[in-house]
């Protein structure tokens, strides 16, 4: 069911949400936590919306979502409920402001009387997001924030804000796109030989954050040279090599959705490796709302990571 | 939970990628392989192969993982493959993704032959070996057995004398993992246990409870020791009694032949119930790794016994003929196959008390039927009445007794009853309902039983698998039971679509209880 109220207010919000409640038992109590999706009035707000609603199958939450509308228009709120059917898990409400309602100040100011009592508040930016999101208005107010360097226009100097900016709560999609990739490093690591990593050379397109990060992470945990190369027109991340005395370790992608991981004396493994949609991304930010200290230790290792050519007959 | 244990691997060497603080990273099983016997059946087709697959969704099989199925069928690995492919379309729980389809469908493989095949299984050692030469599975198996009990010994020696039960070296594992009944009574089961421990090491032996691998059944711990509400009313200074359910609304069907003999008790109080049991009855374990949760499993279990005498505290039917929800439906008498002559119960119901400071003196009824009213498992906590109440016994007449309630299945969740005053100029109190709801958002994303239990199969994670002891426990609660049922004659008969037989609320009346409907 949808449910709009055009030119509103909050009160009259909270009131319509308790009438729906009260007469349709519509939505549960049970929600755990308040999701807030910040964008603006464009062709991929309804995506967001989607996207965010199904993370959200995953987690039992209420989905506010400030779509910034135009700066110059006169004073204005409209908003819409979405439950059940249309809301998947969740309750969605729908916040435009027009003028000065579409400044950060007035979001957060919409989103108080709004979010869900006693229950942790995540912020998601699926644009462009603040230059510091701890000191965002609406970013205050969240215990997590989670951005996406690899839809800026300069995803790799987006990382160098990130890292300057840090602030416990923060986490980016280039980081949570790299679950997969870390967990078949690590297993691959459980097994024998425990022969200690003496270099790491890690490849992917020049302008794909989450092969620094990937990069970085090794560097910090391993605190051995990594070197981080670039490949063309792969989709992003390419390869990581992990070379020990025993022989190398490796995970290539060279399809963008298989990857082969190989070591000496293994025949080669194929493993599903496409990129991780944006609502899995989520989900699995949703699950956790502690501090992500790997990360924060990963983006300070940015630095420790040489760039350059990928060594000569590195296989590809 | 516990740091995956490999042998061979150096003292003192830990995974330089792994830190408890990165608590997003799962944990990927190492390189192994899993071979089915029973592939053929409803278990194989509509649990096993579709968590296999939903565990290759979700990214926490290892690369070049390899099924292999055992069976009589004259089927090549294409055949199967299509067998694992429809079953994969039909019930898997994750979204179908071709590419993981075809990675796994790659480490797919098929031998025919029967039990007592001497060649077939040499066939399958050949397979096993090649699968870690082309596949990588690193030679590491687990062995399912997903068969009758009759045929564990043949099987189990079958794997000895193939040489596939045992390891070429200390860094490679053989597992095999066996589905109840785990035998017919105490002694048969000490025999099946001394037959698999003959060829398997009690360590590399995993039951499945699958129970043990529901979610809500995990978070009766999560409750009650994660919480400071809880525990402190959880003992028999407030508790009056406890009562543990069981109901499904399908009858035998075919299924009757299987059945005799065995009967309700047997095929669920014994496992499902009695862990259910023991997860509410047990104290605080000091740690969640697994042997602490095993110590207190098995403290609890021995503990718990029958009340006596058995024929007023104990009740089973057998269902007949009735109206199940709109369809007018057969009794077990009249079910196709079944023995007319039969005393098998298909309702029971019995009374234990756990003899702990913490318990004593509070009964525990597990009761379990088929045909019943509706499908649900469901563990009541009910309190005892509140010693004084400063209300006219016309006020509160209406008010029955506090409850927890932990809703296994459906509706995962947990409910608390209390009592609320009824809006009005008067002061009357009602019982009202405060729920905590899995419901549909949270289970979409939980993992189905099995794929958590086969994932620790995998990964050599021994917690959720009852062990030996718990099931020796288990059986010599419940034999005194089984031995005296088998001397009375015809369990009492019960109408389908009802809660059970009279029998049942007379075992309640005897002490001024009565039976909560689910």
């Amino acid at each position: 069911m949808i449910v709009d109220m055009p030119a509103t207010s909050t009160q009259q919000l909270n009131r319509k949400l308790v009438e729906l409640r009260e007469q349709s038992g519509v939505m549960a109590q049970g929600r755990v936590l308040t999701f807030v999706v910040v964008t603006d009035d464009s062709a991929n707000t309804e995506e967001a919306i989607e996207e965010a609603i199904e993370a959200s199958r995953a987690h039992p939450c209420r989905v506010i979502v400030l779509v910034r509308g135009a700066k110059k228009a006169a004073a204005r709120l409209d908003a819409q409920i979405r439950v059940g059917g249309d809301a998947g898990a969740s309750e969605v409400i729908v916040l435009r402001g027009y003028g000065p309602l579409s400044s950060a100040e007035a979001c957060a100011g919409m989103t108080i009387p709004m979010l869900l009592p006693d229950a942790p508040v995540v912020a998601w930016w699926p644009g462009v997001p603040p230059a510091v999101p701890a000191e965002d208005p609406v970013g205050r107010l969240a215990g997590r924030r989670i951005t996406d360097a690899a839809v800026e226009k300069h995803p790799l100097r987006a990382l160098e804000q990130r890292t300057a900016s840090y602030t416990t709560g923060d986490t980016d999609l280039a980081w949570t796109r790299l679950t997969l990739w870390r967990a078949l490093l690590a297993s691959a690591l459980d097994q024998p030989p425990y022969d200690s990593i003496t270099s790491v050379v890690v490849d992917g397109e020049p302008d794909s954050p989450s092969t620094d990060l990937l990069a970085s992470w090794l560097a910090s945990r391993l605190s051995v040279p990594v070197k981080r190369t670039k490949v063309g027109a792969v989709g992003g991340m390419h390869s990581v090599r992990l070379n020990r005395h025993s022989g190398p370790i490796e995970l290539i992608r060279a399809d963008g959705k298989t990857g082969s991981l190989t070591q000496p004396g293994q025949p080669d493994r194929l493993v599903h490796l496409a990129r991780r949609p944006i609502r899995d991304c989520l989900a699995e930010e949703l699950r956790r709302l502690d501090t992500d200290e790997i990360y924060h230790d990963s983006l300070n290792a940015l630095q420790e990571i040489t760039r350059g050519r990928a060594p000569a007959g590195a296989k590809r | 939970m516990s740091e995956l244990s490999v042998s061979g691997r150096p003292d003192g060497w830990s995974n330089p990628l792994r830190d408890p603080r990165d608590k997003r990273l799962p944990r990927i099983a190492g390189p192994a392989g899993l071979v089915i016997f029973g592939v053929t059946g409803d278990l194989a087709r509509k649990k096993l192969m579709p968590a296999v697959y939903d565990l290759a969704n979700r990214g926490l099989l290892p690369p070049g993982f390899a099924l292999v199925g055992f069976a009589r069928r004259d089927w090549a690995d294409e055949d199967f493959g299509k067998v694992v492919y429809d079953a994969v379309r039909e019930h898997a729980r994750t979204p179908f993704r071709q590419a993981v389809w075809d990675r796994l469908a790659e480490g797919v493989r098929f031998v025919q032959g029967t039990f007592d095949d001497d060649d077939a299984f040499d066939r399958l050692c050949d397979t096993v070996y090649e699968l870690d030469k082309s596949r990588g599975t690193g030679g590491n198996h687990a062995f399912y057995l997903s068969i009758p009990p009759g045929a564990f010994p043949v099987v189990c020696k079958q794997l000895a004398r193939s040489g596939l039960a045992g390891q070429d070296n200390p860094d490679q594992w053989r597992r095999v993992v066996i589905e109840k009944p785990f035998g017919h009574d105490l002694k048969s089961a000490r025999e099946l246990n001394a037959i698999v421990n003959e060829v398997f090491p009690e360590e590399s032996v995993f039951r499945i409870d699958h129970y043990l691998g529901k979610e809500t059944v995990q978070n009766i711990l999560a409750l009650r020791f994660a919480n400071q509400l809880f525990e402190p009313i959880w003992n028999a200074n407030y508790v009056d009694h406890v009562q543990i359910t069981m109901a499904e609304d399908i009858g035998l069907g075919g299924r009757a032949g299987y059945y005799d003999g065995i009967g309700a008790a047997r095929d669920v109080i014994q496992n499902h119930l009695l862990q259910l049991l023991a997860f509410t009855a047990m104290e605080e374990p000091v740690a969640f790794s697994p042997q602490e949760l095993r110590t207190e499993k098995i403290k609890v279990l021995s503990a718990t016994k029958l009340v006596h005498p058995l024929d007023e505290t104990t009740a089973r039917g057998q269902y007949a003929g009735g109206w199940q929800g709109g369809e007018q439906v057969v009794g077990l008498k009249d079910e196709e196959g079944y023995n007319p002559a039969s005393t098998t119960e298909t309702y029971a119901a019995i009374t234990v008390e756990v003899d702990t400071r913490r318990w004593a003196g509070v009964p525990f009824y597990l009761r379990t039927g088929k045909r019943l009213g509706r499908r649900v498992t469901e563990i009541a906590i009910v309190f005892k009445r509140a010693p004084h109440l400063p209300f006219d016994s016309t006020m509160t007449e209406e008010l029955g007794q506090n409850a927890l309630v932990i809703r296994v299945q459906p509706d995962e969740g947990v409910t608390m009853r209390f009592g609320s005053k009824v809006p009005g100029s008067t002061m009357e109190v009602r019982d009202v309902n405060m729920d905590f709801g899995y419901g549909l958002a949270f289970t979409e994303d939980s993992p189905e039983a099995y794929e958590r239990l086969i994932l620790d199969v995998l990964l050599g994670e021994p917690s959720l698998f009852p062990v030996n002891a718990e099931v020796e426990r288990s059986w010599q609660i419940l034999d005194p039971v089984l031995e005296q049922w088998a001397e009375s004659g015809a369990p009492e008969p019960y109408p389908a679509g009802s809660w059970g037989p009279e029998g049942a609320n007379a075992l309640m009346a005897r002490t001024g209880r009565v039976w909560r409907r689910p």
